[in-house]
C-alpha cells in the first residue's frame, strides 16, 4: 500500500501523540514473504517497522519516515496446538486471546493478558515482552516463549528452542523477547500453555484511602499467600469505570483492591480463609466476593476497561508504566498526586499492586496552550521518581519512542553502549525499528490529539 | 593447569579481567565440563554473600560466589524459597555457577526455571567494564533482557558478579507420591496426564529406576490429602513419609544417582520423546542411567565413561536431540547443536578480544 489514505491508518499506534508517514505498508501473507521483505530492506538499507495491531503504548510501532511498515496481521495462523505437550506454535499476527480461545477446549490457557489482549498480537507481545495482571505469579510474555523462528535484520533466519520447557546454552529466546523490534521479526513462536486453574476466588475490597489499600496489599504479601493477581484502582478510575461499563463499587472509596486466588478447589478453599481474615483486618469499607463466573468477569471488565474509560473523561491523556518497590507503593502514589497537583493536572491511577507496576494516567487538554508540555514534564518527574526509588521506568510497555530519552536515567553510558553493541550484532545497518529505545538527537515526530480512532470506537483500550 | 586466581573484591576482579588475555570464571566446579577450557580460571569464591534481601519485595541480590546453601537457608528463615529449585545445593554450587550453567531442579515444574526468576545481573564484560543489566524489581521491561541471556551462557560472555532474583513464599506443606508404572511408556503417560491435571503438581519426575513417577504437591495441608487420594485412585502408588520424600528429592537434586566420576549430560526434550530415548541409550553397551525431570522436559543422562567416537552424540543426533556435557571429558555439545551466524556475531560484539572461551570450546 502506498496511497496516502491507505498509509494514514498506519501513521500512529497506541501512543497517539506521535505520528509519522511511512513510504509504504507491506502486508505479507507468508513467512517467506516476510523474509524476502527483510532481505530486500537489508540490501537497500531501507528502514522497516514490524507492526501487529498497533497497540504499543510506547510508540514502539510508530513508522519511520522514509521506511516501510511490515504489517503482520495476515500471518494469523495457529500452526500447531498440542494439548499433551501444552504448547501452541503460532504466527506473529495471531491475536493474544485467540491462543487462549483455541486452548480452552483442552483446559489450557496462555497466561500473559495485557489489557489490549482482545486485539494485540503475539508478535507484538514478544517484541515488547508484554505483561498483564498476572505477572507476579506467572511472569511476562518471555516467560512463556519456548521457541522462536525469526528473521533477523541481517536476513539470517534463526530457530531457537522448541517444544521443551528446558534449554541448554545461552537463552536466545529470552534475549529476543523484549527486543522492541530492533533485532528482527518473529515468524513462528512456540508458546507454553498452562492448565487453566480449576477454581477462582475473586475479591473486591473498597478502602477509605489509597494508603489503606496499599497496606492491605502488604498484609496479603506478609500472609504468605501468592495471589494470581492484585490490582488497585483509585477514585477517578472508579468513576470512569462506573460510567463506562456500569460497574458497581462500594461508595465513598478512594481506592478499590482486587485480589484473586486460583488453583484446585481444595487449595482455594483453604487459602480464601486466610485471605478473608487478612482483608477483614485491613479496615475495608466493604468486601465483595464474586459468587460466580459472571460476577468475576464483571470485576475484571471494570478493571480492564478502566483506562479507555478514563480517557473518555478527558480530551487527551498520557499513560505511564513505571515500577517501584512494592513497599513504597503508598509513598509513590502520594508523590504522584502531589506532583500532579503542582502541575495543575488530574491523574488517575490503576496499577498492578502485586508487582509495584504503576499506571498513572495523566489527563490534559491538548488544545490548551502548554498543557501537553506540562503533562510530559509530569510524566518525566514520575519516571525519575520510580528510578530514585529503585524501580524501573517501564514494567511492561517498553521504552519505544516514548521513553527513549529516559534510558540514561536507568543505565550508564557504558551500559547503553553495551546494549547498542548487542543491537549492532543483530542489525549492523540499524534498519530494524530505528530511532526507538535509544536516545537520539532527532526531532520528535508530529503530534496528534485525542483518542485513537479505535479507542473512540471502543475497540482498543490502554493499560 | 595453574591454581585459579581468586579476586577478593570487584575492583580486583576488573583488574584481573583487564590483565588476562584468556579466562573463565568458576564457582565450586560442580559442573566441571562447562569451564574445562584452555583459559585462566578466575574463582568467585571470595565474592560471596547476600547483599540485599527484602522479603516483602520477594527479591534478593547476592554475589556470584555465594553458595546456594546460604541463600536457601536465608530464604527459609523468612518463609520463602527459590521456586526453580536449584540443583547441587549440598554439593556446594554457587549462585553464579548455577546461572552460568542454566540449571534448575525438579521444583521448576510448577512456576518455571531459573530464567523465569532472574531479574538483574552485574557482570564484567570482555572490555573489563563493570555493567548492570535488568533491574531489582519484580517487573521490568527496560532495555534488552540480558539477564536471561546470561542464563546458560557458561561464562562465555563475561564474569558474573552479582544477581537479583525473584522469590516466592513457601507453600506451607509438601506431600510426595510415588506412582508405579509398568515401563517407560506408561510412566510417560502419567507424566503427561498429571501435567494436564487440575492438581497443580510442583514436581513431576521419572527417577532412574524407570518404573515409577514421583509427584510432589505443595499447598495448605487441608488441600493436599484429598488431592493425593484422588491421584492414588487414578494410579497405583504410595504416599511417601516426609523424611523419605525429602531424601528421594535430595538424591535427584544432588545428582547422587549418577556414576561417580562418570559422564553427565543434560538433554532438553519433550516428554513424548522419552520412550524413544531410553531404549536407544540402552544400546550404548554400558550402564546408562536416565533421570527425566520437570514433567519430562529434560533428561539427565549418566554414563560410566565416554568411549571413543562419542556414541551418545550420534544417539542424540539420530533422535534430533542435543545435549550439554556437565561432567566428564567428552565434547561440550552432544547431538545436533546449531551454531548460528548471530551467535558468533553477538560473541564478537560482546567479547571482541576473545577473552572468554568460544561457545563450542
Amino acid at each position: 500500500m502506498t496511497r496516502p489514505e491507505q498509509l494514514a491508518t498506519y501513521e500512529s499506534d497506541g501512543l497517539t501523540v506521535f505520528r509519522a508517514r511511512p513510504l509504504a505498508v507491506a502486508v505479507p501473507e507468508t513467512a517467506e514473504e516476510v523474509i524476502a521483505l527483510v532481505r530486500y530492506c537489508h540490501e537497500e538499507r531501507l528502514p522497516f517497522v514490524a507492526r501487529g495491531s498497533g497497540t504499543s503504548l510506547s510508540g514502539g510501532s510508530l513508522p519511520v519516515e522514509g521506511g516501510i511498515v511490515i504489517a503482520l496481521n495476515r500471518l494469523n495462523r495457529i500452526l500447531r496446538l498440542d494439548p499433551e505437550l501444552r504448547i501452541a506454535v503460532v504466527e506473529p499476527g495471531v491475536v493474544n486471546t485467540q491462543v487462549s480461545v483455541a486452548a480452552a477446549p483442552h483446559g489450557l490457557h496462555f497466561a500473559p493478558d495485557p489489557s489490549s489482549q482482545s486485539i494485540c498480537t503475539i508478535g507484538g507481545n514478544v517484541a515488547f515482552n508484554s505483561g498483564g495482571a498476572h505477572c507476579l505469579k506467572y511472569g511476562m510474555t518471555s516467560n512463556h516463549v519456548l521457541g522462536l523462528k525469526a528473521v533477523l535484520a541481517t536476513g539470517e533466519v534463526v530457530e531457537w528452542g522448541g517444544p521443551s520447557r528446558e534449554n541448554v546454552g545461552p537463552d536466545w529466546c529470552g534475549l529476543f523477547a523484549g527486543n522492541e523490534g530492533l533485532f528482527g521479526i518473529a515468524l513462528e513462536i512456540t508458546l507454553q500453555l498452562l492448565p487453566r486453574a480449576e477454581c477462582f476466588h475473586t475479591v473486591l475490597a473498597g478502602y477509605r484511602t489509597l494508603e489503606q489499600a496499599g497496606q492491605a496489599v502488604a498484609a496479603v504479601v506478609a500472609s504468605g499467600l501468592l495471589p494470581g493477581a492484585m490490582e488497585i484502582m483509585d477514585a477517578l478510575a472508579l468513576e470512569a469505570a462506573t460510567a463506562a461499563v456500569h460497574a458497581e463499587y462500594p461508595p465513598n472509596c478512594e481506592a478499590v483492591l482486587i485480589v484473586e486466588l486460583e488453583g484446585p478447589k481444595e487449595a482455594v478453599a483453604a487459602d480464601r480463609e486466610r485471605l478473608d481474615a487478612t482483608l477483614r483486618a485491613s479496615q475495608p469499607v466493604e468486601v465483595l466476593v464474586a459468587r460466580d463466573a459472571e460476577e468475576r468477569a464483571a470485576i475484571w471488565k471494570g478493571r480492564k476497561c478502566a483506562f479507555s474509560a478514563v480517557g473518555r473523561l478527558s480530551p487527551d491523556f498520557i499513560v505511564q508504566d513505571g515500577v517501584v518497590p512494592r513497599q513504597r507503593l503508598g509513598e509513590a502514589l502520594r508523590r504522584v498526586t502531589e506532583m500532579a497537583h503542582e502541575a495543575g493536572l488530574r491523574c488517575a491511577n490503576v496499577f498492578h499492586a502485586g508487582d509495584g507496576n504503576l499506571h498513572p494516567l495523566i489527563l490534559f487538554n491538548g488544545r490548551e496552550a502548554g498543557a501537553l508540555e506540562r503533562a510530559e514534564a509530569l510524566a518525566g518527574r514520575i519516571l525519575r521518581m520510580c528510578v530514585e526509588m529503585g524501580g524501573s521506568i517501564t514494567g511492561e510497555h517498553g521504552i519505544g519512542m516514548e521513553k527513549r530519552d529516559f534510558l540514561p536515567v536507568m543505565f550508564t553510558a557504558d551500559e547503553i553502549a553495551f546494549m547498542k553493541q548487542v543491537r549492532h550484532a543483530f542489525d549492523p545497518l540499524e534498519i530494524a525499528n530505528p530511532g526507538k529505545m535509544f536516545p537520539t538527537a532527532e526531532a520528535p515526530s508530529l503530534r496528534q490529539r485525542g483518542l485513537h480512532p479505535l479507542e473512540k470506537a471502543g475497540v482498543l483500550s490502554r493499560e | 593447569m595453574n591454581a585459579p586466581v581468586s579476586p577478593a573484591s570487584i575492583p580486583e576482579l576488573i583488574e584481573i579481567v583487564r590483565a588476562t588475555p584468556r579466562l573463565i570464571a568458576i564457582g565450586s566446579e560442580t559442573k566441571p565440563r562447562l569451564s574445562a577450557a584452555d583459559a585462566v580460571k578466575v574463582s568467585t569464591a571470595k565474592l560471596s554473600g547476600i547483599t540485599e534481601y527484602d522479603p516483602s519485595e520477594y527479591t534478593f541480590t547476592a554475589l556470584a560466589g555465594t553458595p546456594l546453601r546460604e541463600i536457601t537457608a536465608a530464604l527459609r528463615e523468612r518463609g520463602q524459597y527459590l521456586p526453580f529449585d536449584p540443583p547441587l545445593v549440598e554439593a556446594g554450587a554457587t549462585l553464579g555457577g548455577t546461572v552460568a550453567a542454566g540449571l534448575s531442579g525438579p521444583g521448576r515444574f510448577r512456576f518455571g526455571g531459573l530464567r523465569d526468576f532472574i531479574l538483574g545481573v552485574k557482570f564484567v564484560d570482555g572490555s573489563a567494564k563493570l555493567l548492570r543489566m535488568g533491574g531489582k524489581v519484580v517487573k521490568n521491561a527496560a532495555g534488552f533482557d540480558l539477564p536471561k541471556f546470561f542464563v546458560g551462557s557458561m561464562g562465555r560472555f563475561g564474569v558474573l558478579v552479582e544477581m537479583t532474583f525473584k522469590v516466592f513464599p513457601s507453600p506451607p506443606n509438601s506431600l510426595t507420591l510415588k506412582l508405579e508404572a509398568k515401563g517407560i511408556e506408561a510412566a510417560t503417560r502419567i507424566l503427561i496426564e498429571a501435567a494436564n491435571s487440575r492438581w497443580e503438581p510442583h514436581a513431576l519426575d521419572l527417577p532412574p529406576a524407570g518404573n515409577q513417577v514421583l509427584l510432589n504437591l505443595r499447598g495448605p495441608a487441608a488441600a493436599l490429602e484429598p488431592l493425593a487420594s484422588e491421584i492414588l485412585a487414578r494410579w497405583p502408588g504410595v504416599k511417601l513419609p516426609a523424611a523419605e520424600a525429602e531424601s528421594v528429592w535430595t538424591e535427584l537434586r544432588e545428582f547422587r544417582w549418577t556414576h561417580a566420576s562418570g559422564v553427565l549430560i543434560k538433554v532438553p526434550l519433550a516428554p513424548a520423546e522419552l520412550p524413544r530415548l531410553r531404549p536407544t541409550l540402552g544400546e550404548l553397551g554400558q550402564d546408562v542411567r536416565l533421570h527425566a525431570s520437570s514433567g519430562g522436559s529434560v533428561a539427565y543422562v549418566s554414563m560410566v565413561s565416554e568411549t571413543a567416537g562419542s556414541p551418545i552424540d550420534s544417539c542424540l543426533r539420530n533422535l534430533k536431540l542435543h545435549g550439554l556435557t556437565l561432567r566428564g571429558p567428552g565434547p561440550l555439545w552432544q547431538g545436533c547443536p546449531h551454531q548460528s551466524k548471530i551467535a558468533l556475531a553477538v560473541k564478537n560484539a560482546l567479547d571482541p578480544q576473545n577473552r572468554f572461551p568460544a561457545l563450542d570450546n
